[in-house]
């Protein structure tokens, strides 16, 4: 008999519903919280170079996060988000990645681009939206790109690059390359009818897609059970036929392992896998938040204990690849360093006017030519008005 | 009376309309407990209970069908998009659902009662996630109705009337005001009604028309033009759909000269259709060119913010051209 309806039939004569919460997937686990493997489970293969490439991405990104926090408070920028608590979720995946893999992330994802090799000044350059900035200071902070290294530009709006995700991975397997797509959400965002569309599409066309969803309590002020009733994130994957996988998002070498298998799957099938990364949003949603108004002091201080920085530092430092003196002047020197960048890069002069109109088309048109001539000359009367650009108008 | 920022009186008035009329709902991202991220509903669901203000999962697309889907039933659900950025997941069940519902039922069933309010528009160092002023979208969309409040005064009898209102109402209100705007508010219920504009200073030689936060911006541009001795007759349209064509005709016809003054960029802007109306209307006693004052045709910037905006020194101009036309 054929089979229509897509759906394997298993006759049943008395009426009886499954239950939503029949599946339960489970949290893999490699890393203890004082830095050794939890009995029976074994380490991924990690070369030395590799593991303290992941450790140095994950402490630059939380010094990072600290200073342009404090930097946001005085003022300096407009507005920061924090990845803190999520550094091994975003370092340990990207570190499983080919480093021509592409990364469409949603804005908590500093680790990951860390990994792929943003560097200091750039990540600056981008906070202060100023003229070296590669977004050419058109969006708010945190909203990052560098085509070089893989890492699609960010976007605001949620949800949007779940879709686009599949679609790109679909053109990597058209082009014949052998490179996946990773595409990291909140599970805020994954509420999102875009959600819904990406891993369908993925799942129908065989896109090699790893959809890695960080799902770490809350959106904004929203805690993850008013946002949906199942069980987590992950068992959706069964409903698009799709592998998924579970795991604890402050365990680096947990997530460094799940990705690395779901990458070879994706890679070797076409087909695309849900990774859920178990963590929780230590920090404020962004710089224009305070968790005191939804969530209590006491849970913070419960998952503030479980650092998945201090974790793999414990690990590091008992294989002998990590020296505790040598490293804590190293965050020393780093802190320095930030400071010293943010200093250089807030000076950096913005864009030049002829970028309020550069790329809105590939060229611009004849109208807006015209505005940009109108605006010149409007600049040039009143140029106290603009100081940003009317000192510096051809 | 009793002095309220912006969102002091958009939180009183929903109060008052969830008090007096227990179909009123409020939702949205984050609208419940923490009482939404600009705070806009604090207190209601403490107040109202969680069945009628609530949290809703992240989907604006999932927010607007599930408010149209309670208004069919006969309630008054206030659905908040935490950005007008964001509501573009919802444009299809605003503008093919919400829009026509009466119209394609034969009046069957009808969306009467439901208000979208969303905090639209720049100022905020927001670049173009965060600044967007998409009425324009919404104004090409017959079964919709439109307004956008200048003041907390504004903002109270308008979103009353909104929600009282039998047809659907798109709320836009300026982000920017919302708590840099103060002023006397009646603590008491009170309505101002949709589609009727105010002017709100009277001049002879030229008008100037504007909605939300560019009223101040324009009443900026007005004390300068004011300075070299032009006379400018100031009126806040406060509804984009129905708008409020013959208040505009009778100042034109008496100024002859329009400046129309919006956020948003100025291809396909709002301005296009007041502009196009009034030359016809008006035609005979048009002294200028009517100028339409509006962001440029580019997304909404970030560093270079300052440049795009309609400001009050390129309103200032627009109205010494349009006099000395
Ligand atoms: C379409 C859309 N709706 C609303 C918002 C506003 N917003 C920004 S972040 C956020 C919460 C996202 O939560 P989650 O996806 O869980 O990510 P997290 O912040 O926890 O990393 C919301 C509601 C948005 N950016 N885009
Ligand atoms: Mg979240």
């Amino acid at each position: 008999m054929t089979n229509p309806n897509n759906a394997t039939i298993s006759t049943v004569h008395t009426a009886e519903f499954t239950s939503g919460h029949a599946l339960q997937i489970p949290t893999l686990r490699i890393l203890q919280d004082d830095g050794t493997i939890y009995p029976g489970a074994v380490a991924p293969e990690l070369d030395k170079e590799t593991a303290l490439k992941m450790y140095h991405s994950m402490s630059f990104i939380r010094v990072l996060d600290e200073r342009m926090l404090a930097a946001q408070r005085q003022g300096r920028i407009s507005f920061y988000m924090q990845c803190l608590g999520e550094e091994a979720a975003t370092v340990g995946s990207a570190a499983a990645l080919d480093d021509k893999d592409m990364i469409m992330a949603q804005y908590r994802e500093q680790g990951a681009l860390r990994y792929r090799g943003f560097s200091l000044e750039q990540f600056m350059n981008q906070l202060f939206s100023n003229e070296k900035d590669l977004g050419k200071g058109r969006q708010m902070p945190v909203h990052y790109g560098s085509k070089d290294i893989y890492y699609m530009t960010i976007s605001s709006p949620l949800g949007t690059q779940i879709p686009q995700a599949a679609g790109y991975a679909y053109a990597q397997k058209l082009r014949g390359l052998a490179n996946v797509t990773i595409c990291y959400f909140g599970e805020g965002a994954a509420s999102e009818g875009d959600f819904h569309a990406g891993l369908n599409m993925a799942a129908v066309h065989k896109a090699p897609v790893l959809f890695f969803c960080r799902n770490n309590g809350y959106a904004i002020s929203t805690p993850a059970n008013e946002q949906f009733k199942g069980d987590g994130i992950a068992c959706r994957a069964v409903g698009y036929g799709m592998k998924a996988i579970r795991v604890d998002g402050a365990d680096i070498l947990a997530v460094y392992q799940a990705t690395k298998m779901a990458r070879e799957y994706a890679l070797e099938t076409n087909e695309p896998v849900l990774l859920e990364s178990i963590a929780y949003r230590l920090g404020a949603h962004s710089s224009s938040d305070d968790p005191s108004g939804y969530r209590s002091k006491e849970e913070e201080e419960q998952w503030r204990k479980n650092d998945p920085i201090s974790r793999f530092r414990l690990w590091l430092l008992a294989k002998g690849w990590l020296d505790d003196e040598a490293d804590k002047a190293q965050i020393e020197a780093l802190r320095a360093e930030i400071l010293d960048a943010l200093k250089v890069a807030e000076k950096v002069a913005k864009p030049g006017i002829e970028h309020l109109i550069s790329d809105v088309y590939a060229e611009p048109i004849p109208e807006l030519e015209r505005q940009l001539a109108e605006l010149k000359a409007h600049i040039r009367k009143y140029p106290d008005a603009y100081p940003i650009t009317s000192g510096r108008m051809s | 009376m009793a002095k309220m920022n912006m969102l002091q009186a958009i939180n009183n008035a929903l109060d008052l309309a969830m008090a007096k009329d227990s179909t009123v709902v409020c939702f949205g991202e984050d609208v419940g407990h923490f009482g939404g991220v600009f705070r806009a509903t604090s207190k209601l669901q403490e107040k109202y209970g969680k069945d009628r203000c609530f949290n809703t999962p992240l989907t604006e697309q999932g927010i607007a069908g599930f408010a149209n889907g309670m208004a069919s039933q006969g309630m008054k659900p206030v659905a908040e998009i935490q950005f007008a950025d964001y509501i573009f997941p919802a444009f299809d069940q605003i503008v093919n659902e919400t829009a026509k519902f009466r119209y394609r039922s034969g009046n069957e069933f009808n969306v009467g009662g439901l208000v979208f309010r969303t905090p639209y528009g720049g100022g905020i160092a927001g670049g173009h996630y965060h600044s967007q002023s998409p009425e324009a979208y919404f104004a090409h969309t017959p079964g919709l109705k439109i307004a956008v409040p200048r003041d907390p005064y504004q903002a109270k009898g308008l979103l009353l009337a909104s929600i009282a209102s039998e047809d659907p109402v798109i709320f836009f209100e300026p982000k920017k005001l919302y708590r840099a705007s103060t002023g006397e508010v009646p603590e008491e219920y009170y309505e101002i009604p949709l589609g009727v504009a105010e002017v709100m200073q009277e001049g002879k030689d030229v008008t100037v028309l504007a909605w939300g936060a560019q009223i101040e911006i324009c009443q900026k541009a007005i004390e300068m033009a004011a300075a070299q001795g032009i006379s400018c007759e100031l009126i806040d349209l406060r509804s984009i759909l129905p708008w409020d064509v013959e208040t505009v005709v009778k100042s034109v016809t008496k100024t002859g000269r329009l400046v129309i003054n919006h956020e948003a960029p100025l291809t396909g802007g709002f301005a296009g259709e007041i502009a196009a109306t009034i030359q016809q209307r008006c035609f005979l006693h048009l002294e200028s060119p009517i100028a339409r004052v509006c962001g440029l045709d580019t997304p909404y910037p970030l560093a270079l913010e300052r440049e795009y905006v309609a400001d009050h020194l390129k309103t200032f101009e627009a109205i010494v051209a349009s006099v000395k036309f």
